[in-house]
């Protein structure tokens, strides 16, 4: 017989309630438990319907449960691509038949043959269900590829399931992006960026250094159709500066014989030159030179001064959605006396690991907070009812926007396109900008896939 | 094929169903599944996930745990996690990867329970059924669980009996009359009802006609609230969310139910003379009996039977349509009928109970099975996803539904119960 309980509500925690660690005391690579998770309202990181839409003309197909459909369906329709974009159901009977792989080579056969045009590609994504039931993937696409042989066709994974077992769904799929890549001849002038999602910028170290060097540079993201996609398979190297990506590289060099180079993303100006001078040994291009390295320095200087000049003392949160090496980039402004006070992180990146334990001797009072740790439920309301001057705090992220409530934030995610040096002197002039001008915080971290509209062509 | 969508979304799932139903209610509701379900719900299924600080939380399965059968480490932390954040109750909602696995539900909420002392619900969801589905089990669990017994303090021990006697008594007093009658609203969610103010209509409607709302299962009631539903006479079940619900507290306390959605200039007046009657009913009936749900609803169906409009529209040539959800959905039908004068039949793409909807009516979620059906209609109602599978000899006329388009119209959504009139001048 269950009982009746008439407890009061008492859920609310107020600001020092709200789970955090100091640095000095923090475990690395994981400086808290794992437990039940929380969902920030920030929503502009991408998920693997934006990255596969990158492949211009390809069709999208998700085989699993409605539940696990109805995330996938509505990003699709958020970002206007519906027309490439279709599912089958996985019902109960499906798991009780067994007859999982006739559900997928039947659903996806129906769908090709009702769509208006045929497409080049086709992107079947199937999920946990098919991986718990031992589904027969192999047969699957052998059997979709005998009856389709004018479309290429990739497996891809909605198996989150998987997310602590070997590859993650986020590497995997960057992985998957580059599949459907043709072998041809290799073109020495041509080079390939891989593995991210939004387009490098123009005046990135990267991309300077690579048209610099007089080198043609495939990009996903700038291809308009898939033969211009199909071009990127000339590459003779393929460079990677999202960590994720990194697998994906190796698997694509191993396949069609290019080199990967895996460019690192920080902050630390050292770290940059090693990196940089890397990536022009392998390309046998020129190394940038020790005028041109100091003068890059000296501007990254005057940025993080003008930037600590005008900012003063405010407080500075940064989360890990901004960039891949959310440490780095704390340790760098809190020693040029710019005042950073948390980071929000859930585990921090291999990457970091440098600036970690840097931070930990230099800055042991830098407080980390998670995102995910149920407790993070109450921390937009404690922070707003903490209250704060004009502006409280400046956010660099869109979770450390949230949490704090702060409409001064820098709205990137993803390292937005940007690399070596310029990583930098970007994130100051942002910095400025977001400190200066308040932005529509509620409705911006709210809007998914921040900069997916390359997708759409 | 079925379970195929060229292009049309898909309704929320039963997972989410159960967090919607909750979420104002002060527990501590946890999806068990490993990644998606938690964003998407957040993003797409609930638009007052920014300003309500509810905790819905997601488990966070990871294959070894699947695998070895490891419920030890989702009970520690659910119970850890309740010991610093005190909620009402707790309850824990499946996803495929538990059904898969036979994870037991019940057996771990008693876990819970025993080791929190907190309340604690298990919901065999699957993430396979629609949102319909987890909300009608979810609040059919909060009527078996929270709403107090009148009778606990009572010698009687037939409750039916008591409150048959309680019904008669307020309806003789009032002579068949509203004045007095104890309305419980069922089935309100977002998802159906979006949070434009249409909940707050159906009170505002109820209450002109002479009601008096008890609580509204649950957008805008309290959990103590819920608690006192026993108070009211009769239940309106407005979407079929409530029908568990409805059901539980018929078994329990022999309570009454109509079911109907008040949209319309008409309809609304016939189904408030439902819930009347139905009060009337089961006074005259003692308490003990049964309703059909057929019997106790409000539809037209005056096409029926080969009856064609004055223009020879019928079911199959000139008809409007209306796909969504089952009650909501035939409650418009029977005002497009009833106002327009053109028979409409109802698409129900979600879970509905037996004896609801009409022989005209249909129920499938299938895009293949529903582009059929659209032939030959003059009109389809329906959410803007639906557009493209839409012929183009039909007049499309955009009902948007969280439930199916999320967010991504809930500006355009209507209060159909203040507002019909907007979406009926497009077939008058």
């Amino acid at each position: 017989m269950l009982k009746k309980v008439k407890e009061k509500q008492n859920i609310r925690l107020n600001a020092d309630e709200i789970p955090h660690v100091r640095i000095e005391d923090a475990n690395f690579p994981a400086p808290f438990r794992s437990g039940l998770e929380y969902s920030s309202p920030a929503r502009g990181t991408w998920n693997i319907v934006h990255t596969g839409m990158l492949i211009p003309e390809a069709h999208e197909i998700f085989v699993c449960a409605a539940g696990c459909l109805r995330g996938v369906v509505l990003t699709a329709a958020e970002m206007g691509t519906t027309d490439r974009f279709s599912t089958v159901a996985v019902r109960e009977n499906n798991l009780l038949d067994g007859d999982m792989e006739d559900l997928v080579i039947e659903g996806v056969t129906d769908i090709i043959n009702k769509l208006p045009k045929r497409p080049p590609a086709v992107l079947v994504y199937t999920s946990c269900v098919h991986h718990f039931t031992g589904v027969d993937l192999d047969m699957i696409y052998a059997t979709l590829r005998s009856r389709f042989p004018d479309i290429d066709f990739t497996d891809c994974y909605m198996n989150p399931i998987m997310r602590k077992s070997g590859l993650t769904p986020d590497q995997l799929m960057r992985s998957r992006l580059y599949m459907l890549l043709h072998e041809r001849e290799i073109d020495p002038n041509a080079v390939a960026i891989i593995g991210n999602d939004l387009p490098t910028d123009a005046d990135s170290d990267l991309m300077r250094v690579l048209k610099g060097a007089g080198l043609r540079v495939h990009e996903i993201t700038s291809c308009k159709t898939y033969e211009e996609y199909q071009q990127m398979a000339e590459s003779r190297a393929y460079i990677s500066y999202n960590p994720d990506a990194a697998p994906g590289g190796n698997m694509l060099s191993d396949r069609l014989g290019g080199i990967h180079y895996a460019l690192k993303f920080s902050f630390d100006y050292d770290e940059i030159d090693s990196t940089f001078a890397g990536l022009a040994e392998v390309l046998g291009i020129d190394p940038r030179s020790r005028e041109e390295i100091s003068a890059l320095r000296e501007e990254c200087e005057r940025e993080l001064e003008e930037t600590k000049r005008l900012i003063g003392d405010t407080p500075v949160s940064i989360d890990y959605t901004y960039c891949p090496r959310p440490l780095g980039l704390a340790k760098l402004l809190l020693d040029h006396g710019i005042n950073v006070t948390r980071v929000y992180v859930d585990g921090i990146p291999g990457g970091d690991r440098a600036a970690f334990d840097s931070l930990q001797k230099e800055h042991p009072d830098l407080m980390i907070y998670p995102t995910v740790h149920p407790g993070m439920r109450f921390a937009r309301t404690a922070n707003a009812e903490a209250g704060g001057g004009d502006v409280k705090v400046l956010a660099i992220g869109q979770k450390a926007a949230a949490f704090e409530e702060t409409d001064n934030f820098v709205n990137i995610v993803e390292g937005g396109g940007m690399t070596g040096y310029e990583a930098i002197t970007r994130t100051c002039r942002l910095m400025r900008e977001a400190f200066l001008e308040k932005k529509e915080m509620r409705e911006l971290v709210q809007v998914k896939g921040l900069g997916c509209e390359v997708c759409v062509r | 094929m079925k379970q195929t969508a060229r292009i049309i979304s898909t309704y929320s799932a039963d997972v989410m169903g159960v967090c919607s139903a909750l979420f104002e209610l002060g527990g501590m509701t946890i999806m068990h599944d490993a990644s998606g379900c938690n964003s998407t719900y957040t993003t797409h299924d609930e638009p007052r996930w920014y300003d309500m600080d509810s905790m819905v939380y997601i488990s966070g399965v990871s294959e070894m745990e699947a695998i070895m059968g490891d419920d030890e480490k989702l009970i520690s932390d659910i119970v850890d996690a309740a010991a610093v954040l005190k909620p009402a109750f707790i309850a824990i909602a499946g996803t495929p990867i538990p059904t898969m696995t036979g994870f037991d539900f019940e057996a771990v909420a008693a876990v819970i329970e025993q080791r929190s002392g907190i309340p604690s619900f298990g919901f065999p969801t699957t993430g396979m059924n629609t949102y319909i589905h987890g909300a009608s089990m979810a609040f059919a669990g909060i009527a078996k669980r929270f709403v107090d017994d009148p009778a606990d303090n009572k010698s009687e021990s037939n409750t039916l009996q008591m409150s048959a006697r309680k019904l008669a008594s307020v309806l003789d007093s009032c002579c068949m009359r509203p004045n007095g009658i104890k309305v419980n609203i069922l089935g309100l969610t977002p998802l159906d009802f979006s949070i434009n103010g249409t909940d707050d209509s159906i009170v505002q409607w109820l209450e002109r006609e002479g009601f008096e709302v008890v609580s509204k299962w649950a957008m805008g009631s309290s959990l103590d609230e819920i608690r006192r539903s026993a108070e009211a006479d009769v239940n309106l079940v407005v979407s079929a969310a409530g029908y568990g619900a409805a059901r539980v507290l018929y078994e329990r306390f022999g309570m009454p139910y109509a079911i109907g959605f008040p949209a319309g200039n008409e309809l609304p007046g016939l189904l408030a003379d439902q819930i009347i009657l139905n009060v009337k009913k089961f006074r005259e009936q003692g308490g003990g009996s049964s309703f059909e749900s057929s019997e106790i609803s409000v539809d037209s169906g005056v096409f029926l039977n080969g009856n064609s409009s004055a223009d020879g529209r019928t079911y199959e040539k000139g008809f409007a349509a209306v796909i969504g959800e089952g009650i909501t959905s035939l409650s418009l039908a029977g005002t497009i009928e009833l106002e327009c004068g053109i028979p409409a039949k109802v698409l129900c793409a979600t879970e509905c109970p037996e004896g609801i909807l009409r022989e005209c009516d249909l129920m499938t979620p299938d895009e293949d099975d529903i582009i059929p059906e659209l032939e030959g209609a003059a009109f389809v109602i329906a959410d803007p996803l639906y557009r493209p599978i839409v012929p183009e000899s039909a007049k499309f006329i955009s009902l948007p539904s969280e439930a199916f388009s999320g967010r991504i119209y809930r500006d355009e959504i209507p209060d159909l119960v203040s507002d019909v009139n907007e979406l009926l001048i497009k077939i008058k």
